[in-house]
């Protein structure tokens, strides 16, 4: 009906999320009274920790299966990866490399079940990958807190359970904290932020990260993921297998979240074994939406924006609410409650886009389909 | 589903497990075998009996809060949370009004409804936006209003201090106890106790009350529109049924019956849960409505009394069993493989088609 104001709309509403983040940002830094050096540090800090996972994020939204709420799953095999790294004694970076090819067969083999099921359910494949991340929760608890020493040998008393079997609630990643950030120090001196440390080996690992996707995207699987994604029943007619390549989709993203996982873990220098995982999907969906992508459409300018803003937020919302409040908890609620209003809100733009957009030709499709519903 | 086992001749097991699902037959033939061993391994088995008998009546009517939404075709409500804090706040403002005994649950339940209607007008009218995407928007609207009233709690001016954090005199408490208030108010009406055996009659009877008026309803007018609006919206639009008006309504009573079942469940359990505690409740009810039969759009009242039978039986027996046979507390791994291998069974079922 109301065509002509229809791009200017989308416009404001695709970026409202971002402008809405930047006014929160802005009212709530100066009420935090945190400094422009610490502040600096920690987004750079937080950037390196956090932008791998968020990376693996794309590859599955770019297949037109939305955001992949199973990305936890890659947590997981990341997560046992470092575990038996760590009984084993290897550390540094040699023993992330180990976690990382150690994660890998876990990953690849939960990618595949995952992307199978989610063929199944095609349509849904976001409640369905995020119901996905809960039943894994549970596999991987059972692996962890039952095999882990019993069937599969643990070694060290420091990790274990003292009743012998299970892992422990947290486990140290002493001898690996921030060997990757740290292996090339390197810091920069700005005029108003001060000195601020860059962990540059992550954030070259980072960068070679994005160029892969770049690369990836014009590779001939790349486009028959786009293609999948804009129309399964096209990309079908002219000739992809639908059902590998939304599979493959699923497997890389998993395999790169178990990367970016013990990325982020090396960074934090210990494991909370039962829960680490557990928020990971929704805190990195809610940076990645932040940034301004959408279910649809995401790029790696959304990524680094995203890790900026939701993590500004992060930081300085409790302050900011204790300052207001007199009481910390507020902002600690105050930033989950945007977490999940913010994937609340992108959700229904989504879905609300969705609907217009087919509702033009669906209407044509209706009368055609009538009675099959 | 009678038609096509007619046809298919095969053997009474590939039958049965069409009819009923391998998941489903899992699960029940795990929940006999408990029962089955539960005597054996020392476990007192009227114990467990009244145990799961008590959780079935506290977690009914939550259960059955996932029918209308079901019927109508917007799927499995996993936006009960926000029906939840309708009673939540029907019940702390009872308490805070200083009502007491029975009739803070009737003034509870009262308080409540104002409530769920404006919250469920709401949500139903934004899940009649997103037609076809409502699971993963309702569950977070759940998560987002429940994070919005943590906040709330604290902010809210409540007074009584049986509510309220004792040292700051604001903001109030993660647990409530219900003593003096509605605990067991409805368990203890017409109770039956034969030694270690008790049925609370008095929930039963309030959870038959509340089925047998939803099964009413699906037998009026508008709840066989509201069924029609579920099987064939394209249909039922071309049969002059207001489509969108069917399903806000659904979603209405869907979220009136998640409040007074929350009150129903906080009277069983003789605490108030407030925060974080909303969060994820919609997982149990949605597993256990599935559990029983029902699918991602189909569920009838049978559904919930043998789902939440079934689901409650293998969460309050698997503790006990498995800690009598093998001293290892693995229930809760089962609870969650079980439950939420349910949602996912029912998630990847073609039978339904998309709107």
């Amino acid at each position: 009906m109301k065509k002509k104001k229809f791009d200017f709309r989308a416009a404001l509403r695709r970026s409202s999320v971002p402008l809405m983040f930047i006014i929160i940002c802005a009212i709530c830094i100066p009420l935090s009274g945190l400094s422009a050096n610490m502040l600096a540090n920690e987004i750079v800090t937080r950037m390196g920790r956090n932008a791998f996972l968020i990376l693996s994020l794309l590859i599955p939204i770019m297949a037109g299966m939305g955001l992949n709420f199973g990305m936890t799953l890659g947590a997981m095999a990341g997560q046992i990866g470092l575990i038996l790294a760590s009984d084993w004694q290897i550390v540094g970076v040699p023993g992330m490399v180990l976690a990382m090819i150690l994660s890998i067969p876990i990953s690849v083999l939960l990618g595949l079940f995952c992307g199978k099921i989610l063929n199944m359910a095609k349509g849904r494949e976001m409640i369905t990958s995020y119901i996905m991340s809960f039943f894994i929760n549970g596999v991987y608890q059972l692996v962890v807190l039952y095999m882990m020493g019993s069937v599969i040998p643990i070694k060290h008393t420091s990790i274990k359970l003292p009743r012998g079997y299970g892992i422990r609630n947290t486990v140290s990643l002493l001898n690996m904290r921030q060997k990757l950030d740290n292996l090339i120090p390197f810091s920069v001196k700005l005029p108003f932020f001060g000195e601020i440390r860059i962990p540059l080996m992550t954030f070259i690992i980072i960068a070679l990260m994005c160029l892969v996707i770049v690369w990836f995207r014009r590779t001939k699987l790349g486009q028959d993921m786009r293609a999948v994604g804009q129309d399964m029943e096209v990309a079908r007619d002219a000739g992809i297998n639908v059902e590998r390549t939304r599979i493959v989709a699923i497997v890389i993203s998993t395999v790169l979240a178990g990367f970016g996982m013990i990325i982020y873990l090396q960074n934090m220098g210990n494991i909370a074994t039962y829960s680490s995982h557990s928020q990971i999907g929704m805190f990195c969906i809610a940076a990645l939406l932040v940034g301004g992508a959408s279910v649809d459409k995401a790029s790696i300018g959304n990524v680094f924006l995203g890790v900026i803003l939701f993590h500004l937020m992060f930081i300085v919302a409790p302050r900011a609410g204790a300052a207001i409040t007199g009481d910390s908890m507020i902002g600690e609620y105050f930033r989950v409650f945007v977490s999940y209003a913010v994937i609340t809100v992108a959700l229904v733009m989504y879905e609300t886009n969705k609907r217009r957009a087919k509702s033009a030709e669906g209407k044509k499709l209706a009368e055609a389909q009538k009675g099959e519903g | 589903m009678n038609e096509k086992t007619v046809k298919k001749e095969k053997s009474w097991f590939g039958r049965l497990v069409e009819n009923f699902g391998l998941p489903r037959l899992i699960i029940t033939l795990f929940l006999v075998l408990l029962l089955i061993l539960a005597p054996i391994v020392g476990a007192d088995l009227p114990t467990q009996i009244t145990n799961i008998i008590a959780r079935f009546s506290w977690n009914g009517v939550l259960v059955l809060a996932m029918v209308p939404m079901v019927h109508s075709g917007c799927g499995l409500n996993f936006g009960l949370p926000l029906g939840i804090i309708s009673g939540l706040l029907g019940a702390t403002l009872s308490i805070e009004f200083g009502f007491t005994g029975a009739l803070s649950f009737v003034m509870a339940i009262l308080i409540a409804t104002p409530f769920a209607l404006v919250f469920g007008s709401g949500y139903g009218w934004l899940l009649n936006k997103i037609k076809g995407g409502e699971m993963m928007i309702a569950t977070y609207v759940g998560f987002s209003s429940v994070s919005l009233m943590c906040m709330m709690w604290l902010i809210l001016p409540y007074k009584s201090p049986n509510m309220v954090w004792g040292m700051a005199g604001k903001g109030l408490r993660t647990t409530i106890s219900l003593e003096g208030y509605y605990d067991k108010v409805l368990a203890n009406f017409l109770k039956i106790k034969i030694g270690n055996f008790e049925i609370p009659t008095g929930t039963i009877l309030f959870f038959a009350l509340l089925a047998l008026a939803m099964w009413a309803f699906l037998h009026t007018k508008t709840g066989t529109a509201m069924t029609a609006v579920g099987s064939n919206p394209t249909f039922a639009r071309a049969a002059g049924i207001n489509v969108d008006r069917i399903r806000l309504l659904s979603v209405v009573m869907s979220t009136w019956l998640a409040a007074v079942g929350i009150l129903v469940y906080e009277q069983g359990f003789g605490f108030v849960q407030l925060y974080m505690a909303p969060f994820y409740m919609a997982l149990p009810a949605v597993s256990a409505i599935l559990i029983g039969g029902a699918s991602v759009n189909k569920a009838s009242i049978v559904n919930v009394v043998v789902g939440t039978i079934l689901f409650q039986g293998i969460v309050t027996m698997t503790p006990t069993v498995m800690n009598n046979m093998i001293h290892m507390d693995m229930s809760e791994i089962i609870r969650i493989i079980a439950s939420n291998g349910m949602i996912l069974y029912a998630l990847t079922r073609k039978t339904e088609g998309s709107k």
